[in-house]
């Protein structure tokens, strides 16, 4: 009597625990695949039952988001800010995170440190500081030879981006590299290899399991990020999430709703399949010490 | 090669590494902080006017700016809304995947991280196609099931639009604590629920007083990240969803700070709030983790 009793608690636990677990999934998963379905429904499709599947595929929305809302020309802007700001960041974390953390000399200690207290820097309270100071050298480059160079730069950007990441990035290589073992610089020492070869051939091959995890969260972030964006690139040189920006902007005057589900399509899509592709690694290497926002 | 030649290639080795980080870190990071600091002092009404030192007059306003306090308490609601919502499903739902034998759990934790990888950008379409109140997902649900007088203005209505703005936040950060949470609960040792088992000890006794203490240093961790991030979070949500409205009920601190510096060309009265905010952040961080602080429990 007792055994069935306990047994009936069970398997309504269990029945209860799958029931929390598809809710949670159906809040995620509906709205996410909703998005896609509204991307191909034609305009009037949008009043009316929201739940009823699109008639066909209408792809000029896509046509539409890339071309009339300028998505492409964003798109673009997007790959070479990102691009650029993971090249920056890894050539210049690389070595600082590999000497912080394997060299000890004067000040090594409170360089740490400073780094470290770069954690607490937001960038949503520096980007007005960080605009003004661009326009700051803007207005004198312009005084000597009349021309704007650092406000809507996408190599300015991808510069400024990956300053911002510096001190995750730093912070995470230093940790990896601390565990590795000092015989192979030793060995690479006595074969007569110097700092430099040291580093690029024993070192940092050796950190690519790290590398991977940086390159992989850093360019969600960079991919994603829109208040930098927004406020350092006033012109034509937008990236994907402040066209998006401006999309929904435009919705809100209800004009057109296709083009604005393309846009968001086109912003979530390669996050999307970069996640499918190494989501292990990625929430693993997040308990490494991931932050967002 | 000789011993002072090898110091000399030592001590270049290290500047080249080095000084590029540093150089961006300090251009970057480290002067704009000091700026947002130094401009709090003046008073600044746009870009061609001349600065004017005006000492702590800013802070003196904000005191006193209905805004601003209105900005305040938005943010001191999302922050302890979110944090108590997202902790209690992110722990809950960490401790099932981990402790149960389930179909599927490995599709589950995929899934619930999905919303941490979009932009909140996306994040903030997503959430107004939800809440459109003609046709959005939430109204046509409570349609279907015949509940029409729980449908809403979720972001026309000043009372309720900023619980629907957490809403977004909740189940944004739900799948990241949570897999958080699960790499802390997978260290503990497996004997330690049997044992309690033995002892005739519930599920959820177990959970109360084995996962919860074990972890505790973990949790303690994540409430300093919930007070940074819902103020971070908040404020890229609210500029890309409500742009603070309906008549500023969802204006939060950060948004208000942009607001003042950049529609406003008030840049002085901006980062006064941001040197609030700043500060505000860190001190409750601190005094949260003070008050959370116990024995850590080895195991």
């Amino acid at each position: 009597m007792k055994k069935t009793k306990r047994i009936r608690t069970e398997t309504l636990f269990k029945l209860f625990i799958y029931v929390a677990l598809i809710v949670l999934a159906i809040s995620i998963i509906v709205p996410v695949a909703w998005v896609f379905l509204a991307s191909i429904k034609e305009n009037a499709e949008f009043y009316g039952n929201p739940w009823a599947f699109p008639a066909d595929m209408h792809i000029k929305n896509f046509v539409e988001a890339f071309i009339e809302a300028n998505m492409g020309q964003y798109l673009l802007n997007s790959v070479i800010v990102t691009s650029l700001a993971l090249f920056f960041l890894l050539i210049i974390a690389l070595p600082a995170a590999y000497v912080l953390s394997r060299f000890k000399f004067f000040g090594s200690g409170l360089l740490n440190t400073f780094v470290k207290a770069g954690l607490f820097i937001n960038v949503s309270y520096i980007a007005v500081p960080i605009f003004l100071l661009l326009l700051g050298w803007d207005n004198e480059l312009r005084a000597l030879i009349g021309e704007d160079f650092f406000l809507n730069n996408r190599v300015m950007l991808g510069l400024i981006y990956a300053s911002t990441a510096l001190p995750f990035t730093i912070f995470l290589l230093s940790s990896y590299f601390e565990t590795l073992p000092s015989d192979f610089e030793e060995a690479a020492n006595i074969d007569g290899a110097g700092y430099f070869r040291t580093m690029f051939s024993v070192m940092l091959p050796m950190a690519m399991p790290s590398i991977v995890i940086v390159i992989l969260f850093n360019f969600l972030l960079f991919w994603n990020e829109y208040i930098l964006a927004l406020t350092i690139m006033p012109g034509e040189n937008k990236t994907l999430p402040v066209g998006l920006l401006n999309l929904l902007a435009a919705e809100r005057a209800a004009v057109n709703y296709g083009p604005m589900y393309a846009g968001m399509v086109i912003v979530m899509l390669p996050t999307l399949i970069l996640y499918i592709i190494v989501q292990k690694r990625l929430t693993e290497g997040m308990t490494v010490g991931g932050v967002k926002g | 090669m000789s011993y002072l030649s090898k110091k000399m290639a030592r001590s270049i080795f290290i500047a080249v590494c080095i000084s590029p980080a540093l150089l961006l870190f300090i251009l970057f990071m480290v002067v704009p902080t000091f700026e947002v600091f130094r401009m709090s002092l003046y008073r600044w009404g746009g870009l061609s006017s001349t600065q004017q030192f005006v000492g702590l007059d800013n802070f003196q306003i904000l005191w006193n700016d209905m805004q601003f306090i209105q900005s305040f308490q938005n943010t001191i609601l999302l922050i302890v809304l979110v944090a108590i919502v997202t902790m209690f499903f992110s722990l809950v739902f960490a401790a099932i995947l981990t402790r149960e034998k389930l179909i599927g759990g490995n599709f589950f934790r995929v899934i619930f991280y999905i919303p941490n990888i979009l932009s909140i950008v996306v994040i903030a379409g997503i959430f107004s196609a939800i809440y459109n109140p003609e046709n959005g997902l939430l109204n046509s649900i409570f349609g279907i099931f015949n509940l029409e007088n729980w449908q809403q203005l979720w972001l026309g209505n000043q009372d309720i639009v900023i619980y629907s703005v957490a809403g977004a936040l909740v189940w944004q950060a739900i799948g990241y604590y949570m897999v958080m949470y699960m790499s802390s609960m997978a260290g503990i040792p497996a004997s330690y629920y049997e044992a309690a088992a033995l002892e005739g000890a519930g599920k959820i006794k177990q959970f109360t007083a084995i996962t919860l203490p074990l972890i505790w240093n973990n949790i303690r961790t994540t409430m300093a990240f919930y007070i940074i991030s819902t103020i971070n979070l908040s404020f890229l949500l609210v500029m890309a969803m409500t742009g603070g409205g309906p008549n500023g009920s969802t204006e939060v601190f950060l948004s208000y700070m942009y607001d003042q510096a950049y529609s406003n060309s008030t840049y002085g009265y901006g980062m006064a709030i941001g040197v609030v905010v700043f500060t505000f952040s860190f001190l409750l961080a601190a005094i949260v983790s003070q008050i959370t602080k116990r024995d850590v429990l080895e195991y």
